[in-house]
Order: C-alpha cells, then sequence, then structure tokens
C-alpha cells in the first residue's frame, strides 16, 4: 500500500497490512512531528506535495527495495497538511522473513523517501516565524551537504 | 516554444505563482531553464542552484534538452518524512 492521505494515520491497520505468516519480521517506522528543533519551538508542520511524482516515486522505493531485500510486503503512507507535535507525518511498514532484512529495507526506504519523494514541510515557530524545511539549500541556514543541480538518485 | 513549468514550495511562495510560462528556444536545456527562471524571476535567483527540476515523474539533470509540451516541474530541495 502506498499512498497520500489528509488524515490521520491508522498505523495498526497499516502494521497489519503487511503481516504474513511467511514473514517473521516487521518493522514499523512513525515518523513523527517533534516539538523543538535546535532549541526553537515548533507550533505545527505544513506538509505540501507534489502527489503525482511523489506516488510515482514512493511505487519506485518500493520495487527498488524488492529487488535488494527478499521483502514480503512494504507499506508507506505519507500524511499532508497541518500537523501538530506528537502527530504522525509518515507511517511505513516493511516485512521480511528475517529481521535484518527487515531494518535494512526499512532503513533504506525512510532514508530514501526523504532524499526523492518531492514532499515538503513549513516549519510554524512559536515567534509566529515561518521556514520552508529545504536540506542543503543554497542560502538555507540549515546544515547539511550541497546538492547542486543535479537530480537525486 | 512555451515551456509551462509548475512550481512547489518555497520556489513557488518566492515566485508567487504556482506555474510559470516561458518561452525558451527550440531544444533549449534544463540549465537554459534555470537560468531563464533566475533572469525572470530575480526573487528566485538565491536557491536557483539547488531547484530540482523534473518532467512527468522523473528527475532531470541540467544537460537535458526540453521539448514543447514537457510537463516541467521545479522545486527547492525535498523534507519529506
Amino acid at each position: 500500500m502506498i499512498q497520500l492521505t489528509r488524515d490521520e494515520i491508522d498505523y495498526r491497520q497499516l502494521t497489519e497490512s503487511v503481516r504474513s505468516t511467511s514473514a517473521g519480521a516487521v518493522l514499523v517506522f512513525l515518523g513523527t512531528v517533534r516539538d523543538l528543533t535546535d532549541g526553537r519551538e515548533t507550533v505545527a508542520l505544513d506538509y505540501e506535495a507534489y502527489p503525482d511524482m511523489a506516488q510515482a516515486k514512493m511505487l519506485e522505493l518500493e520495487s527498488r527495495a524488492r529487488r535488494q531485500w527478499p521483502v514480503v510486503d512494504v507499506a508507506i503512507v505519507h500524511r499532508l497538511g497541518r500537523l501538530e507535535p506528537g502527530e504522525v507525518s509518515v507511517a511505513l511498514a516493511v516485512s521480511a522473513p528475517h529481521r535484518d532484512q527487515a531494518f535494512a529495507a526499512g532503513r533504506f526506504l525512510i532514508d530514501t523517501l526523504k532524499q526523492i519523494v518531492p514532499i515538503w514541510k513549513k516549519e510554524n515557530w512559536s515567534d509566529g516565524t515561518t521556514d520552508w524545511v529545504h536540506p542543503g539549500m543554497a542560502g538555507n541556514a540549515a546544515t547539511g551537504p550541497e546538492p547542486g543541480c543535479e537530480s537525486p538518485l | 516554444m512555451i515551456v509551462e513549468v509548475r512550481l512547489f514550495a518555497r520556489a513557488r511562495e518566492l515566485i508567487g505563482s504556482d506555474s510559470v510560462a516561458l518561452d525558451l528556444p527550440q531544444g533549449a536545456t534544463v540549465a537554459e531553464l534555470r537560468t531563464r527562471l533566475s533572469g525572470e524571476f530575480p526573487r528566485i535567483r538565491p536557491i536557483a542552484p539547488s531547484l530540482l527540476v523534473a518532467v512527468g515523474n522523473d528527475y532531470v539533470s541540467d544537460s537535458t534538452p526540453l521539448v514543447e509540451d514537457d510537463q516541467v516541474v521545479c522545486f527547492p530541495p525535498v523534507s519529506g518524512g
């Protein structure tokens, strides 16, 4: 299951969707809105996506994971809209025969999602200011590798 | 040729529109699109080198030539999760 949604993510149902008698390991990752970043307080994050490409890139992530590991099933749901601290922005579940495979595939899926899936978030700080989060961007206060002009992956 | 470019996130906010139409020479590359965007919309200049460009659902590099009717999308580095 690959999905974008504006509704609360039912991560129990998401987890159930990848469970199987052939999968001895089920790994779940919940990306959660954090209240503090470098000492600044977040009131909310606004998420937006380029939906067609985001969906396509999430499907690509699943097929790449399946080529690399004996994954039984993958489910990824990303939420859009305004989220407050504590809310789940992305839920990812992956099942595999053994835990090493599930951990490795899960790590790959969330790390690569953050690099290639066209979804963005904007910080709404407690002092009323806002900042788009664009990692590594020129003229950005945020630290990180400079991606340059080339396409990621 | 007229190339329609959809914009997202901070790129959209800096330009003040969710899409722009650029008049580019036939066979213009993504690099030329980037230069034209900076020329016509000075507010985008500070982030222009970091903008990612996709045609349809696929990322393209600066050397990729564009054709009329390409579904071009331009946005800053992604931050999902």
